[in-house]
C-alpha cells in the first residue's frame, strides 16, 4: 500500500556549508544501492528525502546498509481532501500493532484550508472511531501517526524503521584496509566506512604457503563489505607477500618474525596509500588481543610510516566484534578455516614486547627497500 | 609444459573416455523416466534393469539385492540409518561398532545416532590402522545391533581384517534371535582389491562410482535379502521405496560400465598399482627425515607419508605449481581444520599428523611420472625446509 519511502538523514544536516555535498553523496550512494529496484522520482526537502517506488520493502532492505541514513518510514501518499486522509489514517494505523498513539500533522502547503492542530484532532477523532481498542497518548504513545499536508498531497506514515546512522561513504576521503580474512578486519573496515571512509581493501597473500581458496575468502569479505561502500564495486588490492615472508623466516630472530611481518605490511600499505592518494590506512587490531596487538608491539610496528593508523576496534571485547560481524554478515565467511599468511608462518613464541631497536636489528640484513618496492609493484587490483 | 600428475585418485576420478560414451545418449536421447508408462519410460527402464542385472552378477548378488543412491555417503547413510529406523530399534535404541577411522559418511552417523540414545562403540586401531578381531569380539554385547566397518581406509589404504570380522559376527548371531547386522563401507575397496560380497557375507555394502572413473552423484547400496531397512526418504516409490527420486539412469549407466570395467581389470590394476606404490614408498623413504603411515600391505593405491617440519598444506600448494596435485589427509576433512582423525588413530603426534600428505594413484600412472614425482617431492621438500630453517 506504500508507494513512498521517506529517508531521514541525521548528522549530516548539521554540517554547515559542506551539507549541499553531503546530500549529494548520500543521494548517489541511494541510488547506487538501489539498482534493480524500480524506482520513481527522487525529491529532497529539510533534512529529508522522498523516494517513489513500489517495491518500498526491497528497496528498504537494501537502504539499511547504507550509511548517512538514521531512519526510513513508509509513506502512503493520498488525495489533499479530508476523507481521502480520514480512509489513508485508517490503513496507515491498521498496519501497526500499537495500543496508544497520536497524530502530529505539519502543514508546508498553507493553501490546505485546516490548520494543523485541527487535522490532527480531526484525524485522531476518526482512528478512534474506527479502532475501539486504540486510546489516545500524547505524551508516551506506542506510535505517532504523522501527517504532512504537501503540495503533491498527503503523506502519511507510523512505521519508522532505525537504520545504520553514521555519514554517507565516502565523505571523509580514501582509507586502505589491511584485510586479513579473520573476523576482525572486515568489522574495522564497517566501521571506518561508517564515517564516511571510502574504503579499499589490501590483502597479503602468501600462495603456495597458504591455499588459493583464502584469497576466495577475502574477496567474498570484500563483495559483503561492498554493500556498504555506496559504490558499485569494492577495490582489493592482493599484494604477493611470498618473497618478504621467506626473507623473514630467513632473518635469525624467530620470536620477531611476527612483528617483522607486521611492519613489512604496513611499509607496503602506507606505499600503496600514498600512490592511491588514501589518507589513512584502517587495521583490525584490537589491543591486547594477541601478541601483535599489545601496545609494544603496535608501537614498534606503527614507528615504520607516519601515515596515521586508523584502528577503529582498539577498545573493542572480542564478542563485541563478533556481534557486529554477525550484525553486517562477514562472519561466517570470516570462520571459514583457510589459514591466512600469519597463522602458517607463526613462530612458537611471539614477542610480546618487541622494541624498534630489535626489529631495526633483525632488519639490518634485509634489503627492507627492495622488498617493500617489490611487493608494490606486484600488488594486483581486483574490482569486487 | 609438464603433463599433470593427478594423485588424489581417493578423492576422486576423472570420468573416463568409454564410461563417458556410454552415457552419452542418455542425457538427450533415451531420456526416460523408467517410471512413466510410454516405450520412452519403458526403454528408460529396460536399461536400469540390464545395469542392476550386469552389476548383480559383477558383484555375485541377486539384483533385487542393489539399490541406486546418489553417493557413497548416502549409501552409508541408507544403510546406518536405515536400521536405526527399523520399528523396533526406533523404540529400542541398541549398540553400533564402528571404528576409530571410518569415513565420516560412517562416522558422523554414529555420532547422531548416539544423540537418540544409541550406544556407539568406536574399536581402536593398531599401527598398521587396522582394528583387532579380538577388540570387535569383547564389544558385542547382547543389545549390539550394527558393526560398520570399512574394508579400505581412505586414508592409509589400511586393508581391514573382514572376513575374520564377519567370522565374529556369525559366530554370536549362532545365539541371537535377531541377529548382529554387518556393514561394510566399501568405497576405496571396489576396483582395488577383491570384493568378494558373499565371501564377506556382511548384511549392507556402499560402493561409489565416482572413484573408479564412474560419475558423481551415484552409489551403489548391496542389501541382503531380508534385511528390513527402513528408508530415510519418502517419495515415488522408486528402488522398492528405499530410495525413491526419479532414477539418474546416465549416472547408473556409467556406474555400471565403470564397475565392468575396474573389476574386469582388477588383477592387472591392482598389480600395476603395487608396483607403483612400491616404487613410490622407496622414493619417499630416500627423502631425509621422512616416514610412511601407510601399511605395507595396505590397498595398491594409496601412500601416505610424512616429511618432518613440512605442513602437508604447504606441500600441496608447492607440487601443484608443478602440476603434481596430492592431498592432506582426506579431502573431506581437509576443508574443516580438525586434524585427521585417522592418523590421531593410529597414535601420530599432533606434528607429524600436519606433517602428513597422501598420495593415491590411478593405474594410467606410468613409472616414469612416479620418478617425477618423487624427484619433485625430494626438491620441493628441500626447498621448503631451506626457507624454514
Amino acid at each position: 500500500m506504500y508507494h513512498i519511502l521517506l529517508v531521514r538523514y541525521g548528522e549530516i544536516s548539521l554540517k554547515g556549508r559542506n551539507r549541499r555535498m553531503f546530500e549529494d553523496i548520500l543521494i548517489s550512494n541511494v541510488k547506487t544501492a538501489l539498482q534493480g529496484i524500480s524506482i520513481g522520482e527522487i525529491s529532497r526537502t529539510f533534512g529529508r528525502i522522498y523516494i517513489e517506488t513500489d517495491e518500498w520493502e526491497a528497496a528498504a532492505e537494501r537502504l539499511q546498509k547504507v550509511f548517512g541514513i538514521v531512519s526510513l518510514s513508509p509513506v502512503l501518499r493520498t488525495d489533499l481532501d479530508l476523507d481521502s486522509i480520514k480512509d489513508a489514517a485508517v490503513r496507515v494505523m491498521a498496519d501497526t500493532n500499537a495500543s496508544t498513539f497520536k497524530v502530529e500533522t505539519r502543514r508546508p502547503n498553507k493553501a490546505f484550508p485546516m490548520q494543523s492542530p485541527e487535522i490532527s484532532r480531526t484525524i485522531g477523532g476518526h482512528v478512534l472511531k474506527n479502532f475501539s481498542h486504540l486510546q489516545v497518548d500524547v505524551h508516551q504513545p506506542d506510535v505517532t501517526l504523522e501527517i504532512e499536508i504537501r503540495r503533491e498531497g498527503a503523506y502519511l506514515y507510523s512505521r519508522t524503521i532505525p537504520c545504520l546512522g553514521g555519514l554517507p561513504a565516502g565523505v571523509s576521503g580514501k582509507g586502505l584496509l589491511l584485510l586479513s580474512g579473520g573476523i576482525d578486519s572486515p568489522v574495522a573496515g564497517y566501521l571506518a566506512m561508517k564515517r564516511g571512509v571510502a574504503v579499499e581493501g589490501l590483502h597479503f597473500h602468501s600462495y603456495p604457503f597458504t591455499t588459493e581458496r583464502s584469497k576466495e575468502k577475502v574477496m567474498e569479505l570484500g563483495r559483503i563489505l561492498g554493500q556498504y561502500t555506496g559504490q558499485e564495486s569494492f577495490k582489493l588490492w592482493i599484494c604477493h607477500f611470498t618473497e618478504v615472508q621467506k626473507a623473514i623466516q630467513k632473518q635469525p630472530y624467530e620470536s620477531l618474525r611476527i612483528t617483522l611481518m607486521r611492519r613489512f605490511m604496513l611499509r607496503i600499505a602506507a606505499k600503496l596509500a600514498e600512490q592511491q592518494k588514501a589518507l589513512a590506512i584502517i587495521t583490525g587490531d584490537s589491543l591486547g588481543q594477541v601478541a601483535s596487538q599489545t601496545m609494544e608491539s603496535i608501537f614498534t610496528i606503527n614507528a615504520v610510516t607516519t601515515m596515521p593508523v586508523y584502528r577503529p576496534l582498539i577498545g573493542m571485547d572480542k564478542q563485541e566484534i563478533v556481534d557486529i560481524s554477525r550484525q553486517i554478515g562477514t562472519y561466517e565467511t570470516s570462520i571459514l578455516p583457510y589459514d591466512d599468511c600469519c597463522t602458517v608462518f607463526v613462530p612458537k613464541n611471539p614477542a610480546t614486547r618487541p622494541t624498534v631497536e630489535q626489529a631495526l636489528e633483525a632488519e639490518s640484513g634485509m634489503d627492507v627497500d627492495g622488498l617493500v618496492n617489490e611487493a608494490v609493484a606486484l600488488t594486483e587490483l581486483v574490482e569486487l | 609444459m609438464q603433463r599433470e600428475i593427478y594423485l588424489d585418485n581417493s578423492a576422486t576420478t576423472p570420468v573416463s573416455a568409454e564410461v563417458a560414451k556410454a552415457m552419452e545418449p542418455y542425457w538427450s536421447v533415451q531420456y526416460g523416466n523408467p517410471s512413466s508408462p510410454h516405450m520412452r519410460g519403458v526403454a528408460a527402464e529396460k536399461t536400469m534393469n540390464h545395469c542392476r542385472r550386469t552389476l548383480a552378477e559383477l558383484l555375485g548378488v541377486t539384483p533385487q539385492e542393489l539399490y541406486f543412491t546418489g553417493s557413497g555417503t548416502e549409501g552409508n547413510n541408507i544403510a546406518i540409518q536405515g536400521v536405526a529406523n527399523i520399528p523396533y530399534n526406533r523404540k529400542n535404541p541398541g549398540h553400533i561398532i564402528t571404528s576409530a577411522v571410518e569415513h565420516p559418511a560412517v562416522l558422523h552417523v554414529a555420532r547422531y545416532l548416539a544423540t537418540i540414545g544409541w550406544e556407539v562403540t568406536y574399536l581402536p586401531v593398531d599401527s598398521t590402522g587396522r582394528i583387532s578381531p579380538t577388540d570387535l569380539q569383547k564389544a558385542i554385547r547382547p543389545e549390539t545391533r550394527l558393526v560398520s566397518i570399512m574394508l579400505v581406509n581412505n586414508e592409509l589404504g589400511a586393508i581391514m581384517p573382514f572376513l575374520e570380522i564377519s567370522g565374529i559376527i556369525r559366530e554370536a548371531n549362532r545365539e541371537r534371535q535377531t541377529p548382529i547386522l554387518f556393514h561394510c563401507d566399501a568405497v576405496q575397496a571396489l576396483g582395488k582389491i577383491p570384493v568378494d560380497l558373499k565371501a564377506i557375507d556382511c548384511d549392507m555394502a556402499s560402493f561409489s562410482a565416482h572413484k573408479i572413473n564412474g560419475p558423481k552423484g551415484v552409489g551403489l547400496l548391496y542389501v541382503k535379502r531380508g534385511t528390513g531397512l527402513r528408508p530415510l526418504m519418502y517419495g515415488g516409490g522408486q528402488e522398492r521405496g528405499l530410495r525413491p527420486g526419479t532414477e539418474n539412469l546416465p549416472g547408473i549407466v556409467g556406474m555400471t560400465r565403470a564397475v565392468e570395467l575396474a573389476l574386469e581389470n582388477l588383477q592387472t590394476n591392482a598389480a600395476h598399482m603395487r608396483r607403483l606404490r612400491t616404487r613410490l614408498i622407496e622414493g619417499i623413504r630416500s627423502i631425509p627425515d621422512s616416514a610412511i603411515n601407510s601399511p605395507m600391505d595396505g590397498a595398491p593405491h594409496i601412500v601416505n607419508a610424512r616429511f618432518a617440519g613440512i605442513r602437508g598444506e604447504v606441500l600441496v600448494h608447492f607440487l601443484e605449481q608443478k602440476r603434481i596435485y596430492i592431498a592432506m589427509g582426506a579431502a573431506c576433512s581437509s576443508k574443516s581444520k580438525g586434524r585427521s582423525h585417522v592418523l590421531e588413530a593410529l597414535g601420530l603426534s599432533s606434528e607429524e599428523i600436519l606433517n602428513s600428505v597422501r598420495l593415491s594413484l590411478s593405474p594410467n600412472q606410468t613409472e616414469e611420472e612416479i620418478d617425477y614425482v618423487i624427484e619433485s617431492l625430494a626438491q620441493t621438500v628441500g626447498e621448503i625446509r631451506s626457507i624454514y630453517s
